[in-house]
């Protein structure tokens, strides 16, 4: 637009850039439009513009809304503003019973819910005092459907993270895969997300027939699959101009904002809890951290592909395992908690066994009336309060439960990785350029699910 | 003996389907449960990384008594219930003493003890992670709702900045020191603390095509 429009005496036209008059500066307020006549409407020498990005925007991962000072194309100030997607998670589990509690809590992080649920699980567990009478096959299948998971969620920041580089064939491959971690869980779980698998004192239900051999075929075809990224990406220069030396943060930088995961993994320092704090027996694995000392987005990437490999091994020593152990329970024996411990498929889909039915329908009043109170009043879980931290895909994912006796939580609170990891964001953009504020988002990886909770 | 949590499992807590009193089925809901007690463990604790923990602390903090209200060992946990006048001195120690370095702040968050017999209901529960020595520790401080300012953890660690925000959406535990104590989940203008035990859990009428409809205990009853 020529400057003769911006002298000319006009009222504000359909597309112009409305404004209100703050102390002594004039603040424009810009949606949509044309871009040089909202730059001609500002007055001269004004460089700095506020770009609010988000909370609708394809590179946000999400519902996040980033508010951008930028100057030219360098990011002064970044503030990030979430809780568009808060659904008040943790103060519903206080109204349903310790069961219940988990359908909600696998919403949170939608791409690794299995994660909050076994963190969850396991600190019932410690409430109750039932760890040790977790039968192993369940832990086992634990550890075994938490690493697909991980593979899976880390494919989902891949292709994001190149769909939001511009490298789309990077998310068409990411999502190829993931589909078939997805089938897998539908195949063991039921559903391909929110699985509400993991329950407190076990499983909801064991594996299905076939599924060790779907198993084994992907993990056949996974390490193909891992060689395929690095062939199109790592040594791509596109993809490397654009996350090399960018968003550096160091371990001292990352302790001190809370980040754990991958990104403090790519910062130099092994911290895992699978190895630190082992839980779910993962001591017994034989499995390597990841790690590299750049710091930068290029090294978080790269520590993510490797830990989809080490995923791989896990998930292999998981089957060697369930086939030493063969066929058991995976729900402890204690019939007060154990529930739903009898499901089967019928012809109208999963539910109780129809041999379970007709125990407690025609045989036993006794068994009727304890079906009926554990599943309407559910069970008690003695006072006091835990913590428990479970390393996720995106870093320390703990969960402090408090109970007060009853058979609804007293209190639930998930310490999401993503949403302490975000916080590392300004640190990582402010002085870089705009353009490097979507590598960064990317890098971390947030769910929002998560972060709103 | 396992911490009394100050509160009874009797009475507050409403069903969300509805039910008044408990939901309990079992006949023994509407027995009253007897009044809480704070409890606090002996020493030695009978683990040796708590006992590690509180002997170096007690070590590098001189007049500890002072500081510390309570300590509760339970299921493998430490848990030092502070004074939150002493809050950040003691983190300091934590934090930077050789023989504790608690250098990750794992999670901030808040639990609204309705019936604490102190009469402080309000918690601000931090739990530390040393990665040196690979301990995990928990440090509580309680305020009551009439004046519930504690300090901020910011200065020591920076990553309490949005669970201090947070937990001041959902609980008003207001820290003194935050840089900028604002809500972070719910909508600014937000009235209440809604993870406080006496908001109701979808207490809102909600709009739906410029009609109102009551939130679930206002609606129309058939019973």
């Amino acid at each position: 637009m020529s400057t003769d429009t911006r002298t000319q005496p006009s009222g504000p036209g359909p597309y112009e850039a409305g404004f209100t008059e703050s102390g002594a500066n004039r603040v424009y307020t810009v949606t949509g439009g044309d871009w040089e006549q909202v730059l001609g409407a500002g007055e001269e020498g004004a460089e700095r513009i506020v770009v609010n990005m988000g909370p609708q925007h394809p590179s946000t991962h999400g519902v996040l809304r980033l508010v951008l000072d930028i100057e030219g194309e360098t990011v002064l100030q970044t503030r990030l503003v979430i809780g568009y997607l808060h659904t008040g998670i943790e103060k519903s589990c206080e109204f349903r019973t310790w069961t219940q509690a988990v359908t909600y809590l696998t919403r949170a992080d939608y791409l690794s819910p299995l994660y909050s649920e076994t963190a969850f699980c396991l600190s019932v567990e410690r409430l109750l005092g039932i760890t040790d009478q977790v039968p192993e096959r369940a832990t086992v299948i634990r550890v075994l459907v938490m690493e697909l998971q991980r593979i899976s969620s880390h494919l989902v920041g891949l292709a994001t993270s190149g769909m939001e580089l511009g490298a789309t064939t990077a998310m068409i491959v990411g999502f190829r895969e993931r589909e078939k971690i997805l089938d897998l869980l539908e195949l063991i779980t039921g559903l391909r997300m929110n699985h509400a698998y993991v329950r407190p004192g076990g499983l909801a239900q064991d594996l299905p027939d076939g599924a060790e051999k779907a198993i084994m075929e992907f993990l056949a075809d996974m390490p193909g699959r891992i060689k395929e990224y690095h062939r199109l990406l790592t040594g791509q220069p596109i993809w490397k101009n654009r996350l090399i030396d960018v968003n550096y943060l160091d371990a001292a930088s990352c302790l001190a904002l809370g980040v754990t995961g991958p990104i403090l993994r790519a910062a130099g320092l092994p911290w895992d809890l699978r190895k630190t704090m082992p839980y779910c027996g993962y001591e017994t694995y034989e499995f390597d951290v990841p790690t590299a000392t750049e710091a930068d987005s290029f090294a978080r990437y790269l520590v993510r592909l490797e830990e989809m490999g080490e995923s791989l091994k896990i998930v292999e020593q998981c089957l060697d395992k369930l086939a030493k152990l063969g066929p058991g329970p995976v729900m402890v024996a204690d019939k007060k908690i154990a529930w739903p411990a009898q499901l089967s498929v019928g012809s109208d889909g999963m539910g109780n066994s129809l041999d379970h039915i007709r125990k407690i329908m025609g045989t036993s009043m006794e068994a009727l009336i304890h079906h009926f109170k554990l599943v309407t009043e559910g069970f008690r879980v003695p006072p006091g309060q835990v913590y428990t931290a479970v390393e996720a895909p995106r870093g320390e994912l703990g969960c402090h439960v408090v109970s007060d006796g009853g058979t609804k939580p007293f209190r639930v609170h998930l310490r999401d990785p993503s949403f302490v990891n975000l916080q590392a964001v300004p640190a990582m953009t402010e002085g870089g350029q705009v353009g490097d504020v979507i590598v960064a988002v990317a890098s971390v990886d947030p769910v929002l699910g998560g972060v709103d909770r | 003996m396992s911490e009394l949590v100050p509160n009874g499992a009797a009475g507050r807590r409403r069903d969300a389907f509805g039910a008044s009193g408990s939901g309990d089925t079992s006949g023994f809901g509407g027995l009253v449960a007897p009044p809480p007690v704070l409890t606090s463990s002996e020493r030695p604790f009978g683990d040796e990384q708590a006992d590690t923990v509180y002997d170096a602390l007690e070590r590098a903090f001189p007049g500890l008594e002072e500081a510390i209200e309570r300590v509760v060992f339970d299921r493998g946990e430490l848990t030092l219930h502070v004074r939150r006048e002493h809050l950040l001195a003691v983190a300091r120690t934590l934090r930077d003493d050789p023989a504790l370095r608690f250098e990750l702040l794992s999670s901030l968050s808040g639990a609204d003890y309705l019936d604490d017999p102190s009469g402080r209901r309000l918690h601000s529960v931090v739990h530390l992670a040393s990665l040196t020595y690979r301990r995990r520790i928990r440090v509580e401080v309680s305020v009551s709702a009439e004046d519930p300012v504690m300090p901020s953890l910011t200065p020591v660690w920076p990553t309490a900045d949005w669970h201090e925000r947070e937990t001041y959406d959902f609980f008003g535990i207001i820290y003194e020191g935050h840089h900028a104590l604002t809500r972070i989940m719910m909508p600014d203008d937000w009235e209440g603390y809604p993870q406080r035990k006496d908001y109701p859990l979808g207490g809102i009428p909600v709009d739906y095509k410029g009609a109102q409809v009551p939130p679930p205990e206002k609606r129309r009853s058939y019973s």
